[in-house]
């Protein structure tokens, strides 16, 4: 493979220059003539009757141009996609839903009207005129009281809140878990829970349609995750020709998942803008962010592990309960099932899992892919129950992980879990070293040395002490075929220009990774060429291919296969024509360093002059086609599994119940780093993250669904001062399964770092095992009660 | 429809004349009376930062600020940072640094700096990581901005640097 030099630079990015001087746009930058605001009135409540709306005194208001209701959408706006429908329930329409509420309203913040005015505060005004009676009704909340006969009922003609029920025979665990006892083997139980967390991205959400009632076309700049996908579904929904959609998305500030959808709002601006004629403009604030854009996590496990006296588990059995909010969004109902399950075994060889589940509605916004999806609630499975095998048996989890690894022979690993859901089937790893290296940069045989004194001497300055280990592994890069309805491939499309300059056009749709910069560092490396030669576009449904977006680590294992095999393909037809151009055969061509050279000789034709000839055809060999560019599709024939250690060291102050990270130190593994600049930024941010799931955040919610964390005065985000600086070091194992020998980076920081943290907590407690988030107020308790 | 103000600001040294009305928030005026849309809304409480400029030289909110208290005032957003074509040593060290990855909250983040570095131009990292505690990032950790905003301390303090506001 000719990858070698600019590839695995740190260089800068080429986004930056237009971010750092305020000159990008973002869909709230996107101003048309004629442009109207749109405002959204939402349920106050979390669960409700709606027995009447009046919009009269609002339609009135000078400057209001339209009021729409549930009602005006009857027939010109579809339901909301859901993207794997999972029987019996939600294919009757269990957890469907239009863009407005009709009849009920099922979460707080859920849209139940919208104003279309003249300008933003227009809106906003009109909209507090608004006049909807609700009946209130009892809501569920917590989800195993969702489960019981008797709780409030979303959906009541289905007569239960339980989506979809999987509970397996235990025979054949319980034989392993009987086995193990016999043999003097322990059995450890927990329930864990992965709490549910807003995504926040510093951007919230936004759209701006604009239709043009003459040939019917509709344009949708929108703050998204997905533009060919969103483009296909918003037609499909409102009842467009596809071809007759654009989706453009410009710069997003920020995505983690949530923006990996199809949202109300983006289906009723589109309908404001056909009824109107005129171009509508919706932006999110963020307190609307916070009740009415997807959440994340929120999944009860109950897990058993069986382990021998020597610390080798024999079986592990996980029963997950996935919250999934009100209704079904894009991904809602599967992720769980579909992501997390897979990796069950975590970076462990278990010869014997069982998994069951229950997936329940409650009266929360529905829940979907936020970073890690699915995997982080998996990973924390794993390594709890790692460590809950360590302390049962009084040994070290450092050497329960080693005992427990999978080795590097057993590669590809197929999990047990593989009988149960697809996509189990580890490609590579190399898991001991990745820890060796983390506890050696820790000094983790001297914390415990210190951890041992100070516990000795009573632990008299006041701070607990604690190490967490974590040595994760994850599933991304999807996918393979199967791996969802519309196939996860991803498209490039490469244009080697007169002047020798590339543009290249991928399906991909970065929105903070900075593939600008890695694709420009593939495609100059190969071609031989400056990379400021090579301009990367995305974003655009009408110049890209047909692409599935930036989501699930999978931006350059995907994407940047598909740019880097269309280069091979351009490389190839290059060297034909460089070969009738120097009078050599073609396979004697190579292509380095701005030129075609015959190997071995001084005889050379820039590479400019061949880009030239085969744009401008005349001096092109007869049955060599003119121009210089193709289109490639790329598929995975399977996922990448990126794997490592994070270890955290936390002291936890006995007076105030503060926990203070004293280190964190993260060896993470994603194959080959096309920038390594790049990859640590993004473990940088993964590992802000996981941290801020496991000390600050939460979504809270009353027990009448009104949500409590209702601004960034109440979610706790987690600000500059709380980290002390992280220190990140890597190993590399390449994959097969990509050209690039790349793995994903994206999610990894933030599906290793929240269980480094939960076993550090834990361990400094001395405790089994504690809940997160692990406020003071919490860790106090547990502190003073011992 | 509330009365409009007649407010005059002079926003990256050149001055304008509006009307607008008494609740008009300063960010909402830059960005869409004027144009100047680097200026972003992150939150509505005030928590993010996103929205900092700066007001009189010092570093502010834009979103909790009216336009109607800038009247008389001189504002300087991340458009007016540097002269055109050129970048502030706090943009550059964004740059070198990877202090960015969205960009959303870039633009607050480099305001928020300036005044960091105003007050303190050779803060240990935990003056800086305590000076950006206004400032929310929900990618980068932090990590290599606090690295942005050493470098540019750093620039700064061993070369002379811009004056403020000299966009033209």
């Amino acid at each position: 493979m000719g990858i070698a030099a600019l590839v695995g630079t740190p260089i800068k990015r080429r986004e930056d220059p237009r971010l750092i001087t305020g000159q990008a746009t973002y869909v709230d930058d996107i101003k048309l003539p004629g442009m109207l605001h749109m405002a959204v009135l939402r349920s106050p409540y979390g669960h409700a009757r709606i027995t009447s709306i009046n919009t009269d005194a609002a339609r009135k208001l000078p400057g209001v141009v339209a009021v729409y209701t549930a009602q005006d959408l009857k027939g010109a706006v579809g339901n909301v996609p859901v993207a794997v429908p999972l029987p019996p329930h939600i294919p009757n329409g269990m957890g469907i839903h239009g863009p407005l509420a009709e009849g009920k309203v099922r979460f707080f913040g859920d849209p139940v009207a919208v104003v279309i005015a003249e300008d933003r505060y227009t809106a906003r005004d009109a909209r507090d005129l608004i006049e909807v009676d609700y009946e209130p009704l009892p809501a569920a909340i917590d989800v195993e009281k969702a489960m019981q006969p008797g709780a409030p009922l979303l959906y009541e003609e289905f007569g239960t809140n339980v989506a979809f029920s999987f509970h397996p025979p235990t025979d054949e665990i319980d034989k392993v878990f009987e086995q193990t006892k016999a043999d003097g083997g322990v059995v450890v139980k927990a329930r864990l829970v992965n709490q549910r967390l807003a995504p926040v991205p510093m951007e919230t959400r936004g759209v701006v349609a604009e239709y043009r009632k003459s040939d019917k076309n509709l344009t949708v700049w929108s703050s998204s995750q997905i533009p060919h996908l969103l483009r296909n579904l918003l037609a499909a929904t409102v009842g467009l020709p596809q071809h007759q959609v654009r989706v453009i998305v410009p710069e997003v500030g920020g995505g983690f998942g949530c923006k990996l959808n199809v949202y109300p709002e983006e289906l009723v601006a589109a309908f404001a803008s056909m009824k109107t004629g005129h171009p509508v403009k919706w932006i999110e604030e963020r307190s609307e962010n916070l009740a009415a854009t997807i959440h994340g996590r929120d999944q009860v496990d109950y897990i058993e592990v069986a382990a021998t006296k020597d610390g080798k588990i024999t079986g592990l059995k996980v029963y997950g309960i996935a919250d999934l909010g009100s209704y079904c969004q894009i991904f809602t109902d599967v992720i769980m099932l579909a992501f997390g399950f897979p990796v069950s075994s975590g970076a462990y060889d278990i010869p014997a899992i069982h998994l069951s589940a229950d997936i329940v509605f409650t009266n929360k916004v529905p829940t979907d892919a936020y970073r890690g999806a699915g995997r982080p609630e998996a990973t924390y499975v794993a390594e709890r129950a790692i460590d809950l095998v360590a302390l049962e048996l009084s040994k070290d989890p450092a050497e329960i992980r080693k005992i427990n690894f999978i080795k590097p022979d057993q590669f590809p690993y197929k999990s047990a879990a593989s009988g149960i859901v697809p996509g189990s089937v580890y490609d590579t790893g190399n898991y001991e070293p990745a820890l060796e290296k983390a506890l050696e940069l820790v000094d983790y045989k001297g914390l415990r040395a210190e951890q041992a004194r100070r516990r000795a001497a009573g632990n008299g300055n006041g701070k607990l002490l604690g190490i967490g280990i974590s040595s994760y592994i994850e599933i991304c890069g999807f996918g393979p075929k199967g791996s969802a309805p519309v196939g996860l491939y991803e498209s490039a499309r490469v244009r080697v220009e007169q002047s020798g300059t590339v543009m290249v056009y991928t399906g991909s749709s970065p929105h903070g990774q900075g593939e600008e910069t890695t694709f420009a560092q593939i495609v100059a490396e190969e071609f031989g060429i400056p990379v400021d030669n090579v301009l990367i576009m995305h974003g655009d449904t009408d110049s890209t291919p047909e692409g599935r977006g930036t989501y699930g680590s999978r931006t350059t294992a995907v994407g940047g296969s598909a740019v880097y095999t269309a280069v091979q393909k351009l490389k190839e037809k290059m060297k034909q024509i460089a070969a009738h151009m120097l009078e050599a055969s073609a396979a004697d061509i190579t292509v380095e360093d701005g030129k075609l050279s015959v190997a071995g000789t001084q005889k050379a034709v820039g590479f400019a002059e061949v880009a030239a000839a085969a744009n401008l055809s005349n001096t092109l060999a007869p049955g060599i086609e003119p121009g210089l560019e193709t289109t490639v599709f790329w598929e995975p024939e399977a996922c990448v599994f990126p794997f490592g250690t994070h270890v955290c060291v936390v002291e936890v102050d006995k007076e105030t119940g503060e926990t203070e990270i004293r280190r964190f130190v993260a060896v993470d593994d994603c194959g080959r780093q096309i920038n390594p600049l790049l990859v640590q930024g993004q473990v940088h941010g993964g590992i802000a993250q996981g941290v801020g799931q496991a000390l600050f955040e939460r979504v809270v919610y009353g027990e009448d669904g009104q949500l409590l964390t209702g601004t960034l005065m109440d979610y706790a985000m987690p600000r500059s001062f709380e980290f002390p600086p992280l220190e990140l070091d890597h190993t590399v194992t390449l994959t097969p399964v990509n050209p690039l020998g790349v793995k994903g980076v994206g999610e990894a920081g933030t599906i290793g770092s929240t269980p480094a943290v939960a076993n550090a907590v834990a361990d400094a407690l001395g405790v089994a095992h504690v809940d997160m988030p692990f406020t003071p107020e919490k860790l106090w308790n547990i502190i003073h009660q011992k | 429809m509330a009365m409009k103000c007649a407010i005059t600001v002079t926003v990256n040294g050149q001055q304008h004349h509006s009307e607008v009305e008494p609740r008009m928030l300063l960010v909402h005026y830059l960005r869409e009376a004027l144009d100047l849309t680097g200026t972003h809304i992150g939150c509505d409480t005030s928590q993010c930062g996103a929205c900092t400029v700066l007001l009189n030289g010092e570093a502010v909110k834009s979103c909790t600020v009216l336009a109607v208290q800038a009247d008389g005032c001189e504002v300087t957003t991340i458009e007016g940072l540097a002269p055109e074509g050129s970048l502030h040593p706090i943009q550059e060290g964004f740059w070198e640094k990877h202090g960015l990855q969205c960009g959303f909250c870039t633009p607050g983040m480099i305001m928020a700096s300036y005044q960091i570095l105003k007050d303190n131009p050779n803060p240990s990292e935990a003056e800086i990581r305590k000076g950006l505690e206004g400032n929310i990032c929900r990618c980068t950790g932090y990590q290599n901005i606090v690295r942005a905003v050493q470098y540019a301390a750093e620039q700064m303090r061993t070369a002379a640097t811009q004056p403020v506001g000299a966009g033209e």
